[in-house]
């Protein structure tokens, strides 16, 4: 077999993977790209959101929202962006950074004006924003930037 | 004190570096003998004085040094000594020290070990390297020094993150850094055979050992940070594809392919310029990584508090040496020359298919990870890229692969016979058609998915020992001739079967882990049974107890299995007062079947929790297969003809292509 031929053969292989890769990737793409929405965004799409739809939400952890249900395994809280409020249910074990009043990001179904969470996600420093809580928080125009976080107290 | 020698060698050791990452390189293309010898000691003092700088930090750590910021935002008097000295890479400032010292490291092991090299490329190579190093040195000096003071300095510190405290990730960065620099070896390596424009089969066998360690530490590092997130977060997964993780596990599959292309430069002489190339893209990967790390532009459960500077400088570099290294290869590569032919169906064939296949599956991996990144920056909203897309794109790849990877070692070089091969598989073909339908017909009707996975794993796991049996020949000639032959074998053989079946064990785990697994959340009062997996636990409450530095709720399950009592776990939930912050502590009873997993929530009134309980189906076979082909990688880093080197390169050249 000729040089010509061998690399034909490698770069014909290469091209029908990249080309099934493209497939996969785009039918993927299709059902399970995950949109994230502001409290605020998800109140006015609400209309379009089917309960199939799965979106994550971010934004703060109301303060006085938290509450507990089925003898405290699931737990229903708010998340706000300042300006509009949704409420979430979430059954299991809460992260450990989870808190009132910090930035927390949900991901789950929009289930007849309920957020159905599967999963809450808080972050491992407690000094750090999640960065579309931020976006969130800048979007209804509530967002104050506190600065760096906290420096060591002398 | 300590600290400004520290830091005043860090500041030589950016000058050192600057010394040899240019009059080597010029004196290699001139001729001037004693530049291209200062490449040996330059990068054995260069590695002293960054050695010196991660001393003088570890000792602040040690003796509580608070006067130093990073110390007083990092440590803590009352943590244990384990945790005070793995706090130095635990932050964005030590661990970039860390990752400079690892790079000194390689740098001065080829200059003290690389006898055998010809000066001009060991020149060359070590210039790079410390080309590397000022880029990154200068990084630490100018945007996150580790010896900056603090003034009056503080009573006590501001601890370390708990998540952190834990033994698993008090080595997982070291290995993870092992890896990601080693491949900057393989690419100095590379860029050095560009500037020759030479490379051949001695070549691959210098950079072979290079790729190898790197690979068998990044395997180490990916396992015990996926280890770590199993037992430490307490959601009973293993992987999550966090952009982070990704940012890992991208340099693995590039450096995977590199391991494997590199094998056929050596014994074939061909594929020169794919190879280069690959030890390219594998460090380009490790050094996106850092940047994907460093800079916070993603969310991710790593993210260290982002400061958009370091991200910039590192995107320079990254921009710098890649952009550098790739146009180097476009004007030196074409010059390379290509060596022995081969038909698609032969091992260079299917060595070819597996490199294509992993370059396929970390493009996918990089399009998954940087795609919300992309969306973003033009506006088309906020997204992420989670679990469903990595499954759905990454495990379709990796079918052809396994298939192929049993298929492959039993083909000759040059010309093979698929169905020669296949003959010799049918034992590996019947018992994964077995395994197919055992666990269609008597595990589980739903899903026809879980039981292929298994039956891939299977497949190249018989597969694997019938390559290793045939080359023994057992069974066809005589048991003493089969044990000769054992002997014989070089060690790469050995390694090759480890990692591979290795491979398949963690295939299966992963397979019967994802498809199996149970959970069930609820809340207890003591006395209160659940059911999972076959196993019965009886909560019998939680009491506080003090730890070294934190306070614990502590409950206890009682875990039946057909009445009589199997184990009894512990999970606690912990509180460290001086990070105000809790930890969950998974409690895991693992067995060969699967792993007994408990955790334990918040009280939720009258005595009562809640609890999380899981049964993981195989997961300790996962880990165990890590360390299978981990060990695989360390047998064949000990195989004679790296250690023996290459004497002499036209002599290899050509015993190469008819050895093996």
């Amino acid at each position: 077999m000729k040089r010509k031929h061998k690399r034909l053969t490698f770069v014909g292989l290469g091209l029908l993977l990249l080309g099934a890769a493209a497939a996969l990737v785009l039918t993927a793409f299709e059902d399970s790209i995950v949109f994230f929405f502001s409290p605020t965004e998800v109140l006015a799409k609400q209309g379009e959101l089917t309960p199939q739809r799965r979106l994550r939400i971010g934004g703060l952890v109301e303060e006085g929202s938290v509450a507990k249900a089925d003898g405290g395994a699931v737990t229903t809280f708010r998340i706000t962006d300042l300006t509009a409020v949704v409420p979430v249910v979430f059954r299991g074990i809460l992260p450990d950074l989870f808190r009132e009043g910090q930035g927390v990001v949900a991901e789950g179904t929009w289930q007849n004006g309920v957020f159905q969470a599967t999963e809450v996600l808080a972050k491992h420093d407690e000094n750090y924003m999640p960065p579309e809580v931020a976006e969130a928080l800048k979007k209804s125009g509530q967002w104050q930037q506190t600065g760096a976080p906290k420096e060591a107290k002398p | 004190m300590i600290a400004e020698i520290g830091h005043f060698a860090l500041v030589l050791a950016l000058f050192v570096a600057l010394a040899q990452g240019t009059l080597p390189l010029i004196g290699a293309a001139r001729n001037i003998a004693p530049w291209v010898a200062l490449a040996r000691p330059a990068a054995i003092g260069q590695w002293l004085l960054v050695a010196t700088a991660f001393a003088a930090l570890t000792h602040a750590y040690i003796t509580s040094d608070f006067s130093l910021l990073n110390v007083a935002l990092n440590s803590h008097s009352a943590k244990p000594l384990i945790y005070k000295i793995s706090g130095v890479w635990a932050n964005h400032e030590g661990s970039m020290v860390l990752w400079v010292l690892i790079l000194a490291t390689f740098g001065a092991t080829v200059a003290l070990f690389g006898n055998n090299l010809p000066p001009a490329l060991r020149a060359r190579a070590l210039a790079v390297q410390a080309l590397i190093a000022v880029g990154f040195l200068a990084f630490i000096l100018f945007t996150s020094n580790p010896f900056q003071r603090l003034l009056p300095a503080p009573p006590d510190g501001q601890g370390l993150n708990p998540l952190l405290q834990d033994p698993g990730l008090a080595f997982h960065p070291p290995f993870l850094y092992l890896g990601y620099v080693g491949f900057s070896m393989a690419f100095s390596f590379a860029m050095a055979a560009l500037i020759e424009g030479r490379v051949d089969a001695a070549w691959a066998r210098w950079v072979r050992p290079w790729s190898l360690a790197a690979w068998a530490f990044l395997t180490t590092g990916i396992g015990l940070g996926s280890w770590w997130a199993y037992y430490e977060l307490g959601w009973g997964g293993w992987w999550y594809w966090d952009p982070v993780e990704n940012a890992s596990f991208m340099p693995w599959l590039a450096g995977t392919a590199l391991l494997h292309s590199s094998i056929v430069v050596e014994k074939r002489d061909t594929l020169k310029g794919w190879t280069v190339f690959l030890a390219i893209l594998a460090f380009a990967f490790s050094l996106l990584g850092t940047f994907l790390v460093r800079s916070g532009i993603l969310t991710s459960v790593h993210t260290f508090a982002s400061d958009p500077a370091r991200g910039t400088f590192i995107l320079g570099l990254l921009v710098i040496y890649i952009g550098g290294a790739f146009a180097l290869f476009a004007w030196r590569g074409p010059s390379l020359q290509a060596g022995g032919l081969f038909r698609p169906v032969s091992r260079e064939g299917g060595l070819m298919v597996n490199n294509l296949i992993l370059t396929v599956a970390t493009a996918a991996v990089l399009l998954g990870t940087l795609y919300p990144l992309l969306l973003d920056a033009v506006g088309g909203g906020k997204i992420s890229v989670g679990p469903p897309f990595f499954n759905a794109v990454f495990v379709p790849l990796m079918v052809p692969l396994i298939a192929v990877m049993a298929i492959g070692p039993m083909l000759p070089w040059k010309r093979g016979d698929i169905a020669g091969a296949l003959q010799r598989l049918t034992v590996a073909i019947a018992i994964a058609v077995t395994v197919v339908l055992a666990t269609w017909l008597f595990y589980d009707r739903g899903t026809l998915l879980a039981g292929l996975g298994l039956g891939l794993a299977a497949w190249l796991f018989v597969g694997t020992l019938a390559e290793f049996a045939g080359r023994l020949q057992l069974g066809r000639a005589p048991f003493g001739d089969s044990l000769r032959r054992l002997a014989r074998l070089p060690r790469s053989a050995f390694g090759m079967t480890l990692a591979h079946a290795g491979f398949a064990i963690v295939v299966a785990g992963v397979t019967a882990s994802s498809a199996w697994k149970t959970e069930s959340v609820q809340s207890m009062r003591p006395g209160d049974k659940v059911t999972v997996g076959g196993y019965e636990y009886t909560f019998e409450g939680a009491r506080r107890v003090q730890g070294p530095n934190y306070i614990a709720d502590r409950g206890t399950f009682t875990v039946r299995k057909d009445g009589a009592v199997f184990v009894t776990l512990y999970p606690e939930k912990r509180s460290y007062p001086v990070e105000r912050s809790q930890t969950t502590e998974a409690a895991i009873h693992p067995t060969f079947l699967g792993d007994l997993y408990a955790v334990i929530g918040d009280p939720a009134g009258n005595g009562a929790y809640v609890t999380r309980i899981y049964f993981n189906p195989l997961v300790a076979w996962m880990w165990t297969g890590v360390l299978i082909m981990v060990g695989g990688g360390l047998v064949s880093l000990t195989d004679r003809r790296l250690r023996i080197g290459a004497p002499a390169r036209a002599r290899l050249g050509g015993a190469a292509a008819a050895g093996a």
